[in-house]
This record gives C-alpha cells, structure tokens and sequence, in this order.
C-alpha cells in the first residue's frame, strides 16, 4: 500500500497551561512511501519522527494536512480501522497474556467480513509466529522471554492481522548490539517475505542505512532529505543531513571559496570550478583523505589507531569545527606516530561545501589539484 | 550463624510487641472459649468442653448478629468495589475538575465516623418535628414515609448497608484511581491500533492490568465487612440487640461489657467462630485470586 503525507502538520500545545507557546512536532510534511518498500525515519531525537509514525498510524489526530493510503484519505479515521499494524518501542505486550493469547488479540477483534473461526485464527498465529521464529514460546508470559524473543512477539502480532502497513517505533533500540545486529537482518528478512509498506523510526544512522529501502532524514519536525541511504550518504542536502550520517561522522571546516578554489586554514585543498567567492563551510569525509607527504591539507596529529583493516589518523586544526578530526585510511599506510604534522589530499567525490549560513548544500562539481589525483 | 543472631536482634522488639499484643491474647482467647463459666476477676472456671460454642450458636441473638453481618458483607463489598471501579474509571476519563472531584470522593475517608453517623440521622431519622431528609425526598415523589431507624428491618439494613457503602468508598476509589493510572497508555494504543473496542479494552486489558489491587480491595473488604461494628453503633445506638441490627463482633462487645456482659467465655467463643468464618473467606478469596491474578 502507498502511503501519501500531504503537508501534514501537528501542533502541540504547552505542557504550561498558563503559556501560549506550542511545539510543532511536524511541520508541513510531504512524503510518498512507495507500496512494499522498507523506509527508515531517521532524525535526533525529539525531532518528531515518533509523532510521524503515531499520525501515520492515527493515535494522534493531525492539525492539518492529509494522510493517504493508497486512494483512501484516513486522516480523520481512527487507529482501530486504518489497518495498521505497529511496533511500540517497548513492545507494549500484553503482561497478562501468553505469547499466543498476544498474538491472536487483534484477529479477535475483527468484525463482520473478516472475522475468522477459532481454527482459522490458530493456524495464523501460528503461522505468524513461525514468520518471527517464537513459534516454540506460545504458551509463555511476555515476561518470561528475553528482549529479542518479545520484539519478534510484538512484530508477529502486528503481522497477523494482515495490516496494510506496518510501523516500527525504534524497534532495535531495546536490545543489545549483538541482538540489534541480528534483528535488524532478521526485519529485512520478514519484510521482504511479507511485502508490507513498512516504515520504521531510528535515531541510529547505520541502522536506518544497512536496512532500508529508503532514508528519510528529519529535523525539528522538517523533512531535509528523502533518497535511497547511499544517494542521501554521498549526496547530503545540506549539513544537518551531511552531519547526521556517517559514523565517524564528517569532519567540518570553516573554509573559503577565492579563486575558484577551496581554502582551509590558507591552504588551498580543492578547486571548486564556477563558485564565486564566499565564505562556506567544508565537510570531508573520514574516507576522504589520502595520505601524501605533500598533500594539501596539513592537520596537527594526535594519535594514530590502527583497527585490523583500516587506520584512524587522530588531528586537530584550527579551524575545524569539532575538537578531533578524523580520518580513516587503509592500514597499510605507514604512519609516522611521532610525527608532529600529517598531510592529505582530499577526494572530490568526499567533499561538500555548504553555505556558512545556512547550511544548505552548494551545488559544484569540486576538482582536484593536481593531474595524477 | 552470627549474622543469624543479628538478624533475631534486630526483630526483638517487633517479635516482642507481637508477641505481647498479638500471639499472647490470641491464645488466651482460645483457651478461654474452652473454659466453661471463666470469671475474670476470680481467675476461676467451672469446667472444659464445647459449652461455650454450643451456647453461642444457640443463642438467637448471635444468630441475628450472624445474618446480619453476612447481609453487610454480601451487600456492600461488591456494591462499593464495583462503585469505586465506576467512580475511578469516571475519574480517570475526565481531564477538567479532575483534582476537586477526587478531593469529593476522598471526604468521607477522613471524617470521623460518630460526625458521619449524625449526619445519616439527619439524613433518615424520624423526629416530632420532620420525617428526615430521605423521606421528604420520598414523600415529593408521593411514596410514604419509612422509618429508618427505628422502624422495619429491611429500611434498618439499607441504612447500615448505604452508610458502609458510603464509609469504605474512598478508600476503594483512591486505590482504584491510582492503579488505573499506572496502565501504560501504551497498552490502550497498542489495542486501538489492534481494533479493539472499547469493551473489550476494558475487559481484556484494564481489568486484568488492575485485578491485582482488585482483589486486595475484595479480601480487605470482607474482612473490613465481617469487622462491622462501630458503624451500626454510630446509626442505631449501643443497644443493637434491641434494633436487631448487631454484628458479630458487637455481640462480643456486648458479652464482654454490654449491659448483659460479663461473659468473657462466650465472647471467647464468638470471637473463635468470627475469625473462624474470615479466615475461610479470606483462603476462598486468595484461591479464586490465585487463579485470576496472573503477574
């Protein structure tokens, strides 16, 4: 099923009763998920991307705007009949029932067309637990199960009902890393088996990257990009969106255009063919150096780790925004530890330029210095 | 072995007040309801055996005593849980006056009992001068005036059976309110989202979330109901015998210093029977609950 948002918008008023101020949790959003795709709502946190979901999903009522399932306009229904299926962050099973009572709560809720026979509902829990693999837990407690068995709980009843999309609020981030890991192939796996319109909210970048079909970034209840995870990786929108994927994440310089060329620190790193001269603000990725003695960037080391496959060179400039920059090189580079100074080249395909205002992406095609790069 | 010592030191003083105040009567008690004739004073009885029990279950007053209490307790312990499940789930919908309106309901719970019972009276007494608040009420709508406390047993019973209703309400509601409010709102979501009606959210998911603090209000209600004594007190005066309307515990009130007091054997023994009769109740509940009660 297509979900269309169309300009969608929820206000919150204060907590404070006495204060005028409210939060706009969504701000005008318009977004297309296309039907049987997996999408990853990415965002810090407190940016909305939880109220998205509750809105898609119709616990909240939008302030304005429309939402979309396909042909049909269900901004105005209730949860109960949009047919949705959802995830709660916490799961939100059931204490007092077994894994199979939680499982066959929302079939016994049907009415009229759809209700089923007891057999008929057995036969699909059964089958939607075989789906998530808890298939040999249904006579437990929710609270006799460990967190990866209760999220599979969670999301097999919210399979069972057949829903036409199905939402995940941060669905990983209960678990531990190894578990998450293995969950989250294990969510592409039965979205792929299913073809349910999926839409899962993280603030974890890789999370949203490894898995999904599509990244929507966004901040402050404002979509910034919307693509496929490599497109949004290697073509960010603006800074936000540049600073927010990645990890490590981009390493920001406060730089300058004159001469067509980017300059950090007085050093001219890049040319930057056809942009006038501004002031602007640089990020390179940590994969975007190449270790030259007579590179064109020269940063101050600090320290240099080498991790198995790769090194990650430790350095610091002046005019770099955060306190350490980081580089990540193939480790059979030799590095001189003691050495006061590392010099870099940078590549173009690594390096954006932003406006020093508002951050928003300067559209160039950067060209490196010299021939042989 | 020495933290043992400890761990026995430190009970001392709770062992020894429990022991004194507690285990000691009990016993006493026990022994005297055996104890044929025991005066006090004299420290002397007439002889050993089941006199005492058979005297009591014979005696037409404790009879009375016993059907009472058992119509209070049948009465009111399921008409003030099922009120106060009413009341909280009214209170926990509501947004607006929500605070003022569990100050209201929660009254009663701190105002003494003797001023509460002299406002029934105004509420249902007959006097010279009117016929009491209720029966005005009664006549505006052309029915004819009862008389509630002095008059026939069934408009007695209402009145001792509204008045307990009334008293243990608070109590129940605050309890109810709170364990309401502890249901994750997640869970009402996560059923909406599922489809559930309204009904079956409440059947399915907010009852058994609260049966817990259910069943202690039940099991603390009926033994609170079987304890009854001060309230008929309150409403009708200490000689209850009379009006008919006595409790179990006010007829070993009455054996032991009541005008026809002096008679700690038989109070020993109708207090064995009261405790005897809770205890069941209390075993029954705690299976039921058992069994219902599932985290």
């Amino acid at each position: 099923m297509e979900v269309r948002l169309d300009a969608l918008t929820k206000i919150f008023p204060s907590r404070n009763r006495k204060s005028k101020d409210t939060v706009t949790a969504v701000n005008n959003f318009t977004l297309t998920i296309p039907d049987g795709k997996l999408v990853g709502l990415l965002g810090p946190s407190g940016c909305g991307k939880s109220t998205l979901l509750n809105l898609i999903c119709g616990i909240e009522k939008a302030t304005s705007g429309r939402i979309l399932f396909g042909d049909e306009d269900v901004t105005d229904l209730p949860p109960e009949v949009r047919g949705v299926g959802m995830v709660f962050q916490n799961y939100a099973l059931y204490p007092h029932m077994t894994v199979l009572q939680n499982i066959l709560f929302p079939m016994q809720n049907f009415k009229g067309e759809k209700k089923l026979t007891k057999e008929q509902m057995l036969e699909k829990a059964h089958e939607a637990a075989r789906l998530v693999q808890i298939d040999e837990y249904m006579e437990r407690k929710p609270s006799e199960l460990s967190g990866g068995q209760q999220q599979r709980v969670a999301i097999a009843r919210a399979l069972v009902k057949m829903p036409r999309i199905l939402l995940l609020d941060e669905p990983l981030s209960n678990l531990d890393a190894r578990l998450r890991l293995q969950t989250r192939e294990e969510l592409r796996r039965i979205q792929r088996e299913t073809g349910i319109t999926t839409v899962f909210v993280t603030h974890d970048q890789e999370e949203a990257m490894s898995i999904s079909d599509m990244i929507v970034v966004m901040k402050d209840g404002i979509l910034n990009q919307l693509g496929r995870p490599q497109e949004v990786y290697d073509e960010p929108v603006n800074l936000f969106v540049a600073k927010f994927l990645g990890t490590p994440p981009i390493n920001v310089f406060r730089a300058k255009i004159k001469g067509e060329s980017l300059i950090i620190g007085g050093e001219k790193v890049l040319r930057f063919p056809g942009v006038k001269d501004r002031g602007v603000m640089a990020g390179i990725r940590p994969e975007g150096f190449i270790l030259r003695d007579d590179g064109a960037l020269t940063l101050s080391l600090s320290a240099v780790e080498v991790m198995g496959r790769d090194t990650s060179i430790v350095s610091t400039h002046p005019e770099c925004e955060a306190a350490n920059i980081r580089s990540i090189i193939s480790s059979e580079n030799e590095v001189d530890e003691g050495a006061k100074e590392v010099r870099f080249d940078l590549k173009p395909n690594k390096t954006f330029i932003f406006d020093a205002q508002t951050g928003e992406r300067i559209a160039a095609a950067p060209a490196p210095l010299r021939e042989d790069a | 072995m020495k933290n043992d010592r400890k761990a026995w030191l430190y009970l001392l003083p709770a062992i020894l007040f429990l022991g004194f105040f507690m285990v000691y009567p009990l016993v006493d008690v026990l022994i005297y309801s055996f104890e044929e004739g025991y005066n006090s004073a004299s420290q002397t009885y007439a002889g050993i055996g089941l006199y005492n029990y058979s005297y009591v279950l014979h005696d037409p007053y404790f009879l009375q005593a016993v059907k009472n209490t058992f119509i209070l307790v049948i009465i009111t312990v399921p008409v003030s849980t099922g009120l106060a499940l009413l009341i909280s789930l009214g209170l926990n919908s509501i947004k607006k006056l929500k605070e003022l309106y569990q100050t209201i309901f929660f009254l009663p719970y701190v105002t003494n009992t003797l001023a509460v019972g002299l406002v029934f009276m105004i509420l249902f007494k007959k006097t010279a001068y009117t016929d009491g608040m209720v029966n005005l009420l009664i006549n505006l709508f052309g029915g004819q005036s009862v008389d509630f406390i002095e008059g026939p047993y069934w408009a007695k019973m209402f009145v001792l059976c509204f008045y307990t209703v009334w008293v243990v309400l608070p109590f129940k509601v605050l309890i109810l309110t709170s364990a309401l409010a502890s249901v994750k709102q997640d869970y009402y979501n996560a059923a909406k989202v599922d489809g559930a009606s309204s009904f079956r959210i409440f059947t399915r998911i907010t009852l058994p979330m609260i049966s817990p603090m259910l069943f202690y209000l039940i099991i603390t209600g009926f033994i609170g109901a079987f304890k009854a004594y001060s309230d008929a007190v309150a409403l009708f005066g200490t000689n209850l015998n009379a009006a008919e309307m006595n409790t179990i515990v006010g007829y070993v009130y009455d054996m032991l210093y009541g005008d026809s007091g002096g008679y700690p054997s038989y109070a020993s023994a109708a207090a064995l029977i009261l405790f005897a009769i809770v205890l069941s109740i209390t075993v029954i509940n705690l299976t039921i609950s058992r069994r219902n009660v599932h985290y």
